[in-house]
């Protein structure tokens, strides 16, 4: 079985895995970082998202081995210390959450898009999150939130 | 009381766990030595599974075991239950057809469970699953609900696929009021089939404790004691006492997580039989097949009316689809939740409704957000428009020639149900006045110089909520009461432990139910913690569907917390020297009326567990629990209108406005409530234009079995809804709260296809309105011009 080794919120992460073990089983079942999901099995509803090497990625859609080397952020890792991130604080003031399964896919996919564009338009908010779905809250408040974000008002 | 924190935005508290990735879903959650399940699943929509050979699968890496129902069945595993009973027109009961968990004899369903395979890890157990050879006999797959009833037979207890023929109403009545009619308008209606798809897929873990012979069962539950019951009641002999089920974060439920499940019932056999946990977690290809589906009925409606456009009588006739099994409420919802709401918010007279509900060889069919309300007042939405079409009137104007007035309330409708409050009208004018209906034809003309065709509708729909009063549903066949229960227990240092039995997976119940304790206690709310999901926790509960979380969970607590203020007040009087009549309680604080002396709440709880001199007959302790059975189902009601545009060369429909006006009596927080009625309607919006549950009629295939084929609601799908509320507060609950969970799944799917059939300038459009169905009526209207 290969040796994957990575940076993991910053801390280094080592494991034998399979060689069709996903990066997301990687996170959570070796390292039990249970904040990244599963949603479906199509690489379609984003609920996986972390970050490699700073891009937004779906987790369920990379093998642990090709993550081999690179750092990785999870959502785990997006907060500094009790002090949320400004995107996750954002999230919270317009109650863009419910039942908070595609939250954490939500809010790597959304860091990522203020990183490639800090301030984008609800119909580029909306098109960018085509690849994350939420059953619970209609988006509104998702689209909401990011757009709070982006103009660094989230409180 | 100043602060009063009832009616605030307060943001959730719940928020941080799972902003932070904290939260505790179901496959989150460790046990030492787990080993995983894989089910073998039928590839057949209809076999005879003749046998099954696991020798490969038990000699592949880390197989522990292989089984099937037989070895269920040794066990004494039973049936699944089906606990609502329907008396058909002929006064029998329904037929009853057994659900074991892991077929017996036949696979009913492309997805039914024949056996699983039990292993170290989740890829041996995938793998081994694939080296179990079952030796099906194939039979005819019925799917086609207009030929079920001459095709195969599923069961045997079930002739003709028949499980019910069913109605409700006066048929003299009605005819009478056809045969006197100016016009019957009629349209033929299709529901179609949905697949909830919550984000987080179902899962179990199962974990016996051979020292006290008990078990524990981490379920995605949204009612963890009504599956507890159900599984010692009737599926195991695992008493109750000796099984803890717990429902932990749980991933958005909308109906599909309250039923007992065949994979559960398996796990929690199969943690015995191998003594260690096991764990199952659907995947979403599982999860499509096996999970409950919803809606899916073929009806015909017909409405008579007057000259002037008032109804006269409606004749309702339904087909709806049950499945292959019958799931835990499957019955009730074609019926009961269904056909009692058919008057709507109208004065219709007379009506009268049949419903046949038939077994297909699909997924069973129960609940999901709405529950039979949608598919009642989708089509009572769609008649009202048609007449308005037939006799040229405003559909506006039609519906408020026949809402039911304020002063008509209580009001009785011919369909078993007394409406206790409402304002239809008031609904409907702020509807209008915030989308400014009468600017529409300015807009319609400035679209089509875009070459955009532009369509306004609207729904003024109604539905029964807070479920349920025990004896009216009993009388309706139910098997088990809908009260709910509530503990309020102060610790010694003041903090207070609120405990429900409702279930919170999504709805912020931590919080909602915060606000209300703080308000009632006088209390921080800081020091209030809600416990729900977990059945060795919380007394007896029925968990959270139907919007009855706070009508019903709610005013249970109130109801529990006005019994601890009532105990507070002898403490209090004891401690003040006074007389119990004598203390007034107010925002926390006991006082002896007229005077200075009182005590706090903190304080009267220390001295509760300190009862250093407490006099006989007043027990020490401040920890009451209630329960609460609503008197009436409440009856939320509101208008909602939208605004499209169509691409007419690509069908492409774009929702420009949607306004939503509901009246859900008293809000408790009202950025909560908006964020129901968001997610309402992105999943009424995802019926009418985008989700179609399809099998292919010849094999019984589920044609839309990933997020690939079957169209989830996306972002860039949904406009942002405008919300506006009234106010006529329930009046039989103390909260005065009627329930807002399923509003906007029940009044989408109308507004939207009333407004692309105006856009079209057709009478009716099929649901789901896809693009390209939208660009084949675009071009034939086009065509006829
Ligand atoms: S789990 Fe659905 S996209 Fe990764
Ligand atoms: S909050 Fe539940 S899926 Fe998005």
């Amino acid at each position: 079985m290969p040796e994957v080794t990575m940076t993991v919120n910053g801390q280094e992460a080592s494991g034998d895995v399979e060689g069709r073990t996903l990066l997301v089983q990687f996170l959570r079942e070796h390292l039990r970082l249970t904040g990244t999901h599963v949603g479906c099995d199509t690489s379609q509803c984003g609920a996986c998202v972390v970050h490699v090497n700073g891009q937004s990625v779906k987790s369920c859609t990379m093998l642990a081995v090709q993550a081999d080397g690179s750092a990785v952020t999870t959502i785990e890792g997006l907060a500094s210390g009790n002090e949320l991130h400004p995107m996750q604080a954002a999230f919270h003031e317009n109650h863009a959450l419910q039942c908070g399964f595609c939250t954490p896919g939500m809010v790597m996919s959304a860091v990522d898009l203020l990183q490639k564009n800090s301030s984008p338009s609800e119909t580029e908010i909306r098109e960018w999150l085509e690849g994350n779905l939420c059953r619970c809250t209609g988006y509104k408040n998702i689209v909401k939130a990011i757009q709070h974000a982006a103009a660094g008002d989230a409180a | 009381m100043s602060n009063k924190l009832v009616g605030q935005s307060i943001r959730r508290r719940e928020d941080f766990r799972f902003l932070r990735g904290e939260g505790r879903y179901v496959d989150d959650i460790h046990r030492a030595g787990v080993l995983h399940a894989a089910f073998v699943r039928s590839p057949h929509a209809h076999a005879i599974v003749k046998n099954v050979n696991a020798d490969a699968a038990l000699a592949a890496p880390g197989v522990v075991g292989v089984f099937t129902g037989a070895d269920l069945e040794k066990d004494n595993y039973g049936s699944i239950p089906c606990g609502w009973i329907i008396t058909q027109r002929n006064g029998e009961p329904h037929h009853a057809a057994p659900h074991y968990p892991m077929t017996r004899d036949k696979a009913r369903y492309v997805g039914d469970q024949v056996a699983v395979v039990v292993a170290e890890t989740l890829e041996q157990a995938r793998d081994a699953a694939e080296l179990v050879e079952v030796d099906y006999e194939a039979l005819e797959a019925v799917i086609d609900m207009t030929k079920a009833m001459e095709a195969a037979q599923i069961h045997d207890e079930a002739p003709n696929n028949l499980c019910y023929d069913w109605e409700i109403g006066d048929q003299a009545q009605v005819e009478a009021a056809f045969a006197k009619a100016h016009h019957v308008a009629k349209l033929d209606l299709v529901n179609n089939r949905l697949v909830p798809n919550p984000m987080e897929p179902r899962a179990a873990l199962a974990e016996y404790d051979k020292g006290t012979d008990s078990y524990t069962l981490w379920s995605t539950s949204q009612n963890p004691h009504m599956l507890r019951w159900m599984l010692s009641g009737n599926v195991t002999d695992i008493p109750e006492t000796k099984l803890r089920i717990i429902a932990p974060d749980v991933g958005g439920g909308f109906g599909v997580k309250i039923y007992c499940y065949v994979e559960e019932t398996v796990c929690l056999w199969a943690t015995k039989q191998v003594g260690r946990p096991v764990r199952w977690t659907s995947d979403r290809s599982e999860s499509f097949l096996a999970d409950a589906h919803a809606r899916d009925h073929l009806t015909r409606v017909e409405m008579a009316m007057d000259e002037e456009g008032r109804f006269l009588g409606l004749k309702v006739d339904t087909t709806a689809n049950l499945g292959a099994y019958l799931s835990n409420y499957a019955t009730s919802i074609p019926t009961y939740f269904y056909a009692t709401l058919l008057a709507g918010p109208y004065a219709t007279p007379a009506i009268y409704c049949n419903v046949r509900a038939l077994y297909t060889n699909t997924a069973p069919v129960d609940a999901y957000r709405g529950a039979g309300r949608p598919e009642a007042a989708y089509l009572l939405e769609r008649i009202a428009d048609k007449a308005a079409l037939d006799l040229g009137i405003d559909p506006v104007e039609i519906r408020r020639r026949n809402f039911i007035q304020p002063d008509q309330f209580p009001y009785d409708t011919p369909v078993a149900l007394t409406y206790d409050i409402g304002d239809y009208e008031a609904s409907l004018d702020k509807a209008l006045t915030m989308i400014d209906y009468t600017g529409f034809p300015a807009r319609k003309e400035e679209a089509r110089a875009r070459g955009k065709l532009r369509g306004i509708g609207l729904s003024s729909y109604i539905e029964a909520c807070g479920v349920a009063p025990s004896s009216l549903i009993s009388r309706f066949g139910a098997g088990a009461g809908l009260w709910e229960s509530a503990e309020v227990r102060f610790n010694a240092t003041g903090t207070v432990t609120v405990l429900t039995g409702t279930h919170a997976h999504g709805q912020g119940h931590e919080t909602t139910f915060g606000q209300l304790v703080a308000d009632a206690l006088g209390v921080p709310y800081d020091d209030v913690e809600i416990v729900h999901g977990d059945t060795s926790q919380t007394p007896m509960g029925m968990g959270t569907y139907g919007s009855r979380s706070m009508a019903v969970g709610g005013s249970a607590i109130v109801k529990a917390c006005d019994k601890v203020i009532e105990k507070g007040k002898k403490i209090a009087a004891h401690m003040l020297e006074a007389s119990v009549d004598d203390i007034a309680f107010d925002d926390g604080t006991f006082s002896v009326a007229g005077t200075d002396r009182s005590k706090t709440m903190a304080e009267i709880a220390l001295a509760a567990y300190v009862p250093v001199d407490f006099p006989d007959g007043l027990e020490p302790g401040l920890d009451e629990n209630a329960f609460y059975d609503p008197l009436n189902f409440t009856y939320p009601a509101g208008t909602h209108i939208c605004e499209v545009e169509i691409d007419p060369d690509t069908g492409v429909t774009e929702i420009v406005e949607w306004v939503a006006v509901d009246d859900f009596g008293t809000v408790i927080n009202p950025l909560i409530v908006e964020g129901q009625i968001h997610g309402g309607l992105a999943q009424g919006v995802g019926q009418a234009m985008l989700e179609n549950g399809l099998y292919d009629l010849e094999s019984g295939q589920l044609v839309t079995g990933s997020f690939m084929d079957y169209c989830m609601p996306r972002a860039d799908n949904l406009p942002s809804f405008k919300v506006g509320y009234t106010n006529t507060p329930c009046t039989h609950n103390p909260l005065g709260v009627k329930g807002c969970g399923e509003a906007g799944a029940i009044a989408a799917p109308p507004t939207l296809i009333s407004a692309i059939a105006n856009a079209l300038g057709v009478d009716h459009i099929e649901m789901p309105a896809t693009s390209e169905k939208v660009w084949r009526m675009a071009r034939s209207a086009a065509a006829a011009e």
